[in-house]
């Protein structure tokens, strides 16, 4: 953070990893993927998002919550307003008893847009509320739980009760929201028809851009103070509340954060798959996301990536052959990982491959460990020097997974 | 109200009428107590005396049923934990607790008082004065050598150490310590002593204590707790040859 030059950072071990991560989805995937494939990957690097989220909640903060979902899918919902209004013409909906509204809320007898649609007409406004209405409900929940000190397990619950409640609700209430088909047949974006292969490849690009741009801020608020006060707010909370901090106010700006993560992920779904409907934002949706940030690593933002990449990849590969078994392909996969290697697949990395990287770099090594600020101990990878760090944090997690 | 107030006045911390109970048991039972600035005071008494209690209750962690703790003529039954840490108490617990997986550095860099907003410790630059007021206390509490270790490799010792050094980067007027010397080995003792001479020149200091040798090495005046009230009060000798204090904590 403090070196001379940004570029210099790329050079660093850190820099190189995401260097790395840039090298895999900009240029190796597009190129060994046709367009459809790489579609699926846009899909599942939608979920990334979620993933990186919860690293910051769920890892760093500890607060486990079991309902991203309902923030993927709020962020979701908002651009496919936008975009079934769209595609809601009065031409194109001509032969409804009500044209220009939407096909399901005709079918469903409604004769006018309800209220809360009308903004959707604006794009703007959709961009807003795809990040402003997830962290709006999780100020609420946030707010509402965090300063009556609700947490640990209580708290998942809650979460989780939110995601089946959303998911009735929407289910319930046909005529304003798709209902259990959800919000189908989009077809584009300001006039840009996304159903095209170009349109696809071209959002893949923007989803991965994006998702640098979410690794960039949850880079920026773990190597900050703010970063190493969620840490410690996880182990010794009453230490930081007697350190002078408002401890839920911390809770509730982390958690806000991970909605806003979502949000984004959940508006980039909806345009990449190009439909939204409630079976990816209800609890089995939720708990699945956060497989994706346990088997990548729940400390590290980076192996949040991965994991999301991975486990998406193995359900659609397992799925294609035998669907009937992946819940359970799943299940054991998050016991697996819980049990064997709680750090994931990024504490598996740290373990195993840095030490032999420290082999094949030994030369660079002491140059850069001094280029390195002390500050950075909430290093999603960090140095061999700095490993015993994760393991009083994987103490203090054990009874949250129980 | 006037009355409590005029007489509070002298005083950095004034205690009066202090009562909490958990479903009926009194745990302080309509306590009194002052300190004078720069005053070091230990509380000793019996297990189960209420002891932490009423540390608890000065710093917030628990709220009190009825009465009123005035501090620098601010009433702290009102505040949030985090709003009487920034009105000057500082509080240690009795148990280590740092942030293990922070280094000796860190501990005392999220301690050190700014940026306590989310915001603020988002844009939290680590200047030459946090640098400076970290190199400083990190050698009042004799851990100059470890700033860049993990807390987590400090020995138990130590962990109090810097946990005191995490309260006087605070810059607190009132250091409240549970326990400080409890666990550690008679070398460690001692320096904690000298320690804490050096902290009470320029802090008001209330310590729970069972070391009778350590509270009559360090204490200006005891105040004796006995079931939630206050038994006796006064010099070490006075408290020590106290028939009521020999009869219910020293005598046996």
């Amino acid at each position: 953070m403090n070196s001379s030059s940004p570029l210099k950072w790329f050079a660093t071990r850190e820099g190189l990893y995401y260097v790395a991560l840039a090298v895999l989805l900009v240029v190796l995937l597009p190129l060994a993927l046709d367009p459809f494939r790489l579609n699926m990957v846009g899909k599942y690097l939608t979920y990334a998002f979620v993933a990186i989220g919860l690293v910051m909640c769920w890892g760093k903060a500890g607060i486990l919550s079991l309902g991203q979902g309902v923030f993927f899918g709020l962020g979701g919902y908002c651009m496919a307003m936008f975009l079934k209004l769209e595609a809601s013409t009065p031409e194109a909906t001509a032969i409804q008893s009500t044209p220009g509204i939407p096909d399901f809320m005709d079918w469903n007898q409604l004769t006018e847009l309800p209220w809360f649609w009308e903004p959707f007409h604006s794009f703007s406004f959709t961009l807003l509320a795809v990040i402003g209405v997830p962290v709006l409900l999780a100020f609420v929940i946030g707010f509402a739980m965090f300063t009556r000190r609700v947490g640990g397990v209580y708290f998942a619950i809650i979460t989780q009760a939110i995601a089946a409640i959303l998911t009735i609700l929407i289910i319930g209430q046909q005529g304003y929201t798709g209902g259990v088909n959800g919000i189908t047949d989009l077809q584009t974006l300001n006039g840009w028809d996304i159903r095209t292969d170009e349109a696809r490849t071209i959002l893949y690009f923007v989803c991965v851009g994006m998702l640098f741009l979410c690794l960039f801020v949850a880079r920026l608020v773990q190597n900050r103070k703010l970063g190493r006060i969620l840490v410690a707010m996880n182990a010794q909370e009453n230490r930081v509340r007697f350190s002078g901090y408002d401890v839920a106010a911390f809770k509730i700006f982390v958690f806000c954060l991970a909605a806003a993560f979502a949000g984004v992920g959940g508006a980039l779904f909806t345009l990449i798959v190009g439909f939204m409907s409630p079976s990816f934002i209800g609890i089995v949706a939720s708990i699945e996301m956060v497989i994706f940030c346990a088997l990548g690593g729940r400390l590290s933002i980076l192996g949040a990536v991965y994991g999301a990449l991975l486990v998406n990849a193995a359900k659609s590969g397992f799925s294609e052959s035998f669907p009937e078994l992946w819940p359970f392909a799943m299940g054991a996969l998050f016991i697996g990982v819980v049990l064997a290697f709680p750090n994931g697949l990024a504490g598996l990395y740290q373990t195993y491959v840095m030490p032999l990287e420290d082999k094949i770099f030994k030369r660079n090594k002491g140059a850069k460990l001094e280029a390195k600020p002390a500050e950075k101990a909430a290093e999603p990878k960090p140095t061999a020097e700095k490993t015993p760090d994760y393991d009083p944090m994987i103490d203090s997690y054990s009874p949250e997974k129980s | 109200m006037n009355a409590a107030k005029s007489k509070s006045g002298d005083f950095l911390l004034a205690v009066e009428g202090l009562t909490v109970s958990f479903d009926g048991f009194k745990a302080v039972d309509d306590l009194s107590f002052y300190l004078d600035p720069k005053e070091i005071r230990v509380i000793i008494g019996p297990n189960g005396a209420g002891k932490t209690t009423v540390l608890d209750l000065i710093c917030g962690k628990t709220k009190a049923t009825s009465g009123s703790i005035k501090f620098d003529g601010k009433e702290l039954t009102k505040l949030k934990e985090h709003q009487i840490v920034h009105s000057g108490v500082g509080r240690k617990f009795q148990t280590p607790s740092v942030f293990e997986d922070l280094t000796v550095f860190e501990n005392l860099e999220v301690s050190y008082p700014k940026g306590h907003s989310v915001m603020g410790a988002l844009g939290f630059k680590r200047d030459a004065e946090v640098i400076q007021a970290v190199e400083e206390v990190a050698e009042t509490i004799f851990l100059t050598e470890a700033l860049n270790e993990p807390a987590a490799s400090l020995s138990h010792g130590q962990k109090q150490w810097l946990e005191i050094g995490m309260l006087l980067i605070q810059k607190p007027d009132l250091l409240m310590l549970d326990e400080p010397v409890a666990g550690m080995s008679v070398t460690e003792r001692k320096k904690t002593a000298e320690l804490l001479r050096v902290i009470t020149r320029d802090h008001t200091v209330l310590v729970i204590e069972h070391d009778m040798q350590f509270v009559g090495d360090i204490a200006d005046r005891v105040t004796v707790m006995h079931q939630g009230k206050v038994l006796s009060e006064g010099s070490i000798e006075h408290v020590k040859s106290d028939p009521k204090v020999i009869e219910v904590y020293l005598g046996h």
